[in-house]
């Protein structure tokens, strides 16, 4: 299958494509999705009224809230037969979010991905080290498949164990890396330590999963001595792979044939003038398993509608620069201020903490900062280590990453206003 | 039976010294200090002369404080005088938890604290070999 046109179908064509997916998408998840049909009639909305897009605005936002109401699969619109894959990401809870995909859905997945990878030029002969995570998360996966499509040589390599990772793209040749922007500067600098930096044969990198800067972009590629790409994507729309950079290196092109964007005002849900900076909204048009309408990203960011010089005819969105809820990306993790609430309760402490995320060198630096009690302190100082072991594996379960905890006296974390400041980010980005 | 307070602690420079004002404006003595620490805290043992004292104006300012029970023994001052009191407990299998020391008020001897989970056996098994056990009048405890 090469899709490789539609990148640069005629506005007015794609706007017409959109225009009759969205209205079936509508018309489906309206017959398949209890909770979709409940919020339509709601405000007494049929599935006709929506006609194209142009009608989007009078849908109903959808949240992250929802996959939690709906847990495991209440908002699946194929029957589990036709599900063949699931992945889960962060909720703001304890309780993961999932998403399926049909074989059609992770086709499109797959697609969207290859669709970059030729466009910057990779294809057979390249060797594509996967170094985003393989697991529950959406990670490696789309860029494994998209990899595979352009008849690439995939080294599925996961997260972690950095010295193999380097070993691994001197030994193979490797020429294309994904993976978190920090981890690639990290990589880079345990390959200078090892003295192997000039070995590797790397020529681009496509990074993503957490915030990043146009300063950053600069030292990977001075670095890696390679093009480093753009990526933008979240599990609940599908994953990396809903936007991508081309060449030029200057936004990355949502995929309007699968995927319509908007702009929103946060607080009161009005869509925003082209150009104008808010909350990103997404509407799935050609997802089968998990169809999401107006799904309330809760990134901020704009999106750029001048046509880009690559020529391809989809907009683009620029970087998010920041979150309209709490969530913090912590080594490329969605962490919920909320999540680390819940196991201190759990655990025995009072909610009463503090996260102190920083970057140190190229890795995030995450603290959480408790309030001992009188229920939890021993004159034992065995027992409390224990107690503070306890809490960091209770953590890392919760949160999928190691936080370190700090124990501190009661009343010492700042509130201000009698509000706690529950989080400190001093990552410049 | 005698009491210690312990206090929890942020390993910072500064902590302590307020410990030791508060416990100055109460005019509350301290008898002995013992400290265990790690990179980020710590925690504060005290033997102090008034107890209930020290563990109110404490828990007043904020501090967190437990009391726990502790045996305080006579060790001999002379070579292998502290290694004969703990072979006395070792051969009961009696585990220690730790331990520091403090000078008797008038008596001149110096005693050792025992922090154990059964005080009343760690007792039990000194006084059958003969050690002296202080009660809270030789340590200046009132």
């Amino acid at each position: 299958m090469n899709n490789y046109d539609i990148d640069h179908i005629p506005r007015e064509e794609l706007k017409k494509l959109q225009s009759e997916r969205l209205a079936a998408q509508v018309k489906r998840s309206y017959e398949r999705v209890e909770c979709f049909r409940n919020r339509m009639d709601e405000i007494g909305l049929k599935p006709d009224d929506i006609k194209g897009v142009e009608d989007l605005s009078k849908l109903p936002f959808s949240y992250k809230s929802d996959l939690r109401d709906y847990y495991p699969f209440g908002l699946f619109a194929e029957p589990m037969e036709n599900v063949v894959r699931t992945h889960a990401s962060s909720g703001t809870t304890g309780k993961r979010i999932v998403v399926g995909y049909t074989k059609r859905d992770l086709d499109m997945w797959a697609e969207c991905i290859a669709r970059m990878l030729k466009e910057i030029g990779v294809g057979k002969g390249d060797i594509a080290q996967i170094s985003f995570g393989y697991g529950l998360f959406t990670g490696g996966f789309g860029a494994h498949a998209g990899a595979e499509m352009v008849g690439a040589t995939v080294v599925p390599m996961s997260s972690g164990n950095t010295k193999l990772q380097i070993q691994t793209m001197i030994d193979f040749g490797v020429t294309l890396l994904f993976c978190t922007p920090s981890y690639a500067l990290y990589l880079a600098e345990e390959a200078e330590k090892m003295g192997v930096k000039d070995k590797l044969k790397l020529k681009y990198g496509i990074f993503g999963a957490e915030p990043w800067t146009e300063k950053m972009r600069k030292d990977i590629e001075k670095e890696l001595s390679i093009k480093a790409y753009d990526i933008y994507g979240l599990s609940e729309v599908l994953g990396p792979g809903v936007a991508c950079e081309c060449k030029e290196q200057a936004g990355m092109h949502i995929r309007e044939d699968n995927f319509i964007a908007e702009i929103i005002d946060p607080d009161t849900g009005e869509v925003l003038p082209e150009g104008s900076t808010g909350e990103l909204v997404f509407t799935s048009l050609t997802k089968e398993a998990f169809p999401v309408i107006r799904y309330r990203t809760r990134d901020i960011c704009s999106l750029i509608y001048e046509p880009c010089k690559c020529g391809c005819t989809h907009i683009r969105m620029n970087k998010p620069t920041g979150r309209s809820d709490d969530m913090l990306i912590i080594r490329g993790v969605n962490v919920f201020p909320s999540q680390i609430e819940e196991v201190l309760l759990t655990n025995g402490y009072k909610a009463n903490y503090q996260i102190i995320v920083d970057r140190v060198g190229n890795t995030d630096d995450f603290e959480v900062r408790v309030e001992m009690n009188s229920d939890n302190f021993s004159d034992s100082l065995g027992e409390i280590s224990r107690m503070e072991k306890e809490l960091v594996s209770s953590l890392k379960s919760m949160l999928g990453i190691q936080a370190r905890v700090r124990l501190v006296t009661p009343k010492s974390i700042v509130r201000s206003e009698g509000k706690a400041v529950r989080v400190i980010d001093k990552r410049k980005l | 039976m005698l009491k210690q307070l312990s206090v929890f602690l942020e390993n910072r420079s500064g902590q302590l010294v307020q410990i030791t004002e508060i416990l100055t404006k109460s005019s509350v003595n301290i008898r002995a200090i013992n400290i265990a620490e790690t990179n980020d805290y710590g925690v504060l043992r005290l033997v102090v002369d008034d107890n209930e004292k020290a563990l109110s104006v404490l828990k007043d300012e904020g501090f967190i404080v437990k009391t726990a029970n502790i045996v305080a023994a006579a060790v001999p001052d002379s070579v292998g005088g502290l290694n004969k009191l703990l072979l006395s407990i070792s051969k009961h299998d009696i585990d220690i938890d730790y331990m520091y020391s403090i000078f008797g008020k008038s008596d001149g001897l110096a005693y050792m604290i025992f922090k154990v989970k059964n005080p009343d056996q760690l007792i039990n098994v000194l006084q059958e070999d003969g050690y002296n056990i202080a009660g809270p009048d030789a340590l200046g405890i009132n």
